[in-house]
């Protein structure tokens, strides 16, 4: 990630208000040609604001913009060809089937015809190639409009949310798509409600709230930096309170209906102690996660 | 495949398959043409009925004028309540050499017409009998006057006002869904000139126009409705093609202004509705009040309508096109400008 190249998006103190409501206040991140980034957050917090500004939508009230080393505004025809963008709300053609959606915004880009069903291939919607866009369903609609910000092949790509509303399956594939496209060396900036999902895909990850940054890095790094404890959990009966809370090591046991969790900085030891005692039927070993993060920087619940 | 043909092929698709659309811009004001066509057809060419009972030359010779037609019946009394009951104007009762004519009161015109020519007829057989060579000769000649037929203003009048139909409803329904939709912000990432995309939407609304052009007339040649082109129509097509352009930027300032597909078809409605009155869709524009005459100077549905009567059914030539060509053209210039002005990407 380091280097002489330039980075593919500088973004640095950028603000937009709507009237008293501070929408983006002072956001800064870099970055670099082919990381893949992530923008986290909750409704509200500003990632679609942020995104959109810097893709040249929206005009920001403060700070500077560079992509691929241009401004993206005002709107800057050289940088176009480069940039693929979904929007949140899917963005489509009146009563044009999926093919001719992509064949369409392939046009704009000077992209043959025969790219689009090579695009509906890739989001696995080969069968829904004639099915007009209003006929499919959410998650197909959203792969749809996935395709078309990625049918000109571009070097860096925005995605508002593309996720969001996919079965598990299709996020699956999704995840596939987007690796193979960095694999190629674009660069991907995304948002996204899935912590998990961030922490599998990202290079690093910003997580927003009421439109500031709170943390920036590496998913694992954040994770980390956080020092908290690691959650094991046991069937309940298996182990009453009182003797979990003897294990050297660990720091509290809490017990529910269905399970016994015992919570410990030194999971090793703990581990060991319970695999004497021949309990480790049924075991789940749960480390800190972005959630425990995002908790932990605003002291509220990830409510995605 | 270019991105110009590309976005029009997307728009003639996206038009073609949106019933509601189709049936505005074709179906709808074909229907006022064939009602209005069928309902005022044959009045221009209405013969006055009057019953008439008996024979002889005075009868035969009243028919022979073209002008009335004869209803025959056996006896007096039957014609005479037919003028009672007030189902026929006049009736005509010749008995040997005598000629009696009962009209009816009510209707002055009808009775004026039918006393003057059975009394023309009555004296030229009185002046052969009396083998007197006629001392004055007459001498008739029927003149195209600028009175027209129905199916004569109706055509252009009702085309015209079809072409404002699809004109506004395009670009201002186009502009909002595209909008709302977010295609606008969409096309504003990809490397395509705003003139592009304008540029396809005016070619697709001409396109449009020209095809209600050819269906309108087709249909309102047909022998039922029997428009009579005059030899220069084909002059219509630059006013074809500037009205729509007009109509085009009227909704392009209607798209700018409303947020809704819902909204900009109301305000398309209140824009198109009194225009098309005004500007002489449905009756001509003569017969309206001076002061209303002059009103719809203001509306380039008006000029449109003049200039397709004149080059349409009228016979006029090229220097018929000036005035409405000159109005039309302004007109595009300042509204569209105005529409530019306040155009939004997004909302
Ligand atoms: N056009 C606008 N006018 C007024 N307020 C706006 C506008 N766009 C966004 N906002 C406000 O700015 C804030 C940030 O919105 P934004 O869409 O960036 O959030 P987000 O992080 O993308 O949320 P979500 O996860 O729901 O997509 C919100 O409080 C929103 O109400
Ligand atoms: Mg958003």
């Amino acid at each position: 990630m380091t280097g002489a190249r330039i980075p593919a998006v500088v973004v640095s103190d950028i603000r937009k208000s709507y009237g008293d409501l501070k929408a983006v206040d002072g956001v800064s991140f870099t970055v670099a040609e082919g990381e893949f980034f992530g923008i986290l957050g909750p409704n509200g917090a500003g990632k679609t604001t942020t995104l959109e500004i810097v893709e040249g939508l929206r005009q920001a009230d403060g700070g500077q913009v560079t992509l691929l080393g241009e401004q993206p505004w005002p709107r800057n025809p050289k940088l176009l060809p480069r940039i693929g963008v979904q929007l949140q709300a899917s963005s489509f053609f009146e009563k044009l089937t999926a093919r001719e959606q992509l064949q369409t915004f392939g046009s704009l880009y000077g992209v043959s015809r025969r790219k689009a069903d090579e695009m509906l291939e890739l989001v696995g919607l080969t069968d829904k190639a004639d099915v007009q866009e209003n006929k499919l369903s959410g998650g197909q609609r959203q792969r749809l409009s996935i395709a078309c910000a990625l049918v000109h092949d571009p070097d860096l790509v925005f995605l508002d949310e593309p996720t969001a509303a996919l079965d598990p399956q299709a996020r699956r594939n999704l995840w596939d798509v987007l690796r193979a496209i960095q694999a190629r060396g674009k660069t991907i900036v995304y948002t996204t409600h899935y912590l998990d999902e961030a922490e599998i895909l990202c290079d690093r990850v910003a997580i927003m709230d009421r439109g500031r940054i709170l943390a920036m890095d590496a998913p694992a790094t954040l994770v980390r930096g956080l020092d908290a404890p690691t959650h094991v959990v046991l069937q309940k009966g298996v182990l009453t309170r009182e003797a979990a809370r003897g294990i050297t090591g660990v720091e509290e046991a809490h017990e529910d209906e269905v399970s016994l969790t015992i919570s410990t900085r030194r999971p090793a030891p703990v581990l060991s102690a319970l695999a004497e005692r021949g309990t480790l039927d049924g075991l789940q070993v749960r480390t800190a996660t972005l959630e425990d993060v995002f908790l932990d920087l605003t002291g509220r619940e990830y409510r995605a | 495949m270019t991105a110009f043909r590309s976005l029009s092929a997307a728009m003639v698709k996206g038009f073609l398959r949106d019933k509601m659309t189709l049936f505005f811009v074709f179906l709808f004001p074909l229907m006022f043409l064939v009602v209005f066509g069928l309902l005022l057809g044959d009045s221009g060419s209405d013969k006055t009925k009057i019953a008439a009972v008996g024979d002889g030359p005075v009868l035969t010779t009243l028919e022979q004028t073209g002008a009335i037609e004869l209803e025959r019946y056996g006896d007096a009394a039957t014609a005479r309540q037919k003028v009672d009951d007030g189902d026929l104007p006049a009736a005509v009762v010749v008995s040997g050499d005598r000629v009696r004519l009962i009209y009816a009161a009510s209707d002055q015109v009808a009775a004026g017409t039918v006393l003057g020519i059975v009394s023309g007829v009555v004296d030229k057989i009185n002046l052969g009998a009396a083998n007197v060579p006629p001392r004055f000769t007459l001498d008739a000649q029927s003149v195209e006057d600028a009175s027209l037929k129905p199916i004569q203003y109706l055509t252009p009048g009702i085309l015209s006002w079809a072409i404002s139909i699809s004109g506004v409803f395009g670009s201002a329904l186009t502009m909002v869904s595209w909008r709302k939709k977010q295609v606008l912000r969409r096309i504003r990432l990809a490397p395509v000139s705003t003139t592009t995309v304008l540029t396809s939407r005016v070619l697709v609304s001409i396109g449009t126009a020209v095809a209600q052009g050819v269906v309108f007339v087709a249909v309102a040649l047909l022998p039922v409705f029997g428009l009579k082109l005059t030899g220069q129509w084909y002059l219509a097509l630059p006013l074809l093609v500037l009205g729509t352009t007009a109509f085009f930027a009227v909704g392009m300032l209607v798209g700018a202004f409303c947020k809704t597909e819902e909204a900009a078809s109301g305000a398309a409605n209140i824009v198109i509705m009194p225009m098309a009155f005004l500007s002489g869709t449905f009756f001509p524009v003569e017969n309206a009040p001076a002061w209303l005459q002059t009103v719809s100077n203001i509306f380039p549905l008006r000029h449109m309508n003049d200039g397709m009567l004149d080059v349409l059914v009228r016979g006029k030539g090229v220097e018929a096109l000036l005035v409405p060509s000159a109005v039309l053209i302004a007109f595009t210039l300042v509204v569209g400008f105005i529409a530019a002005r306040i155009f939004r990407w997004d909302d």
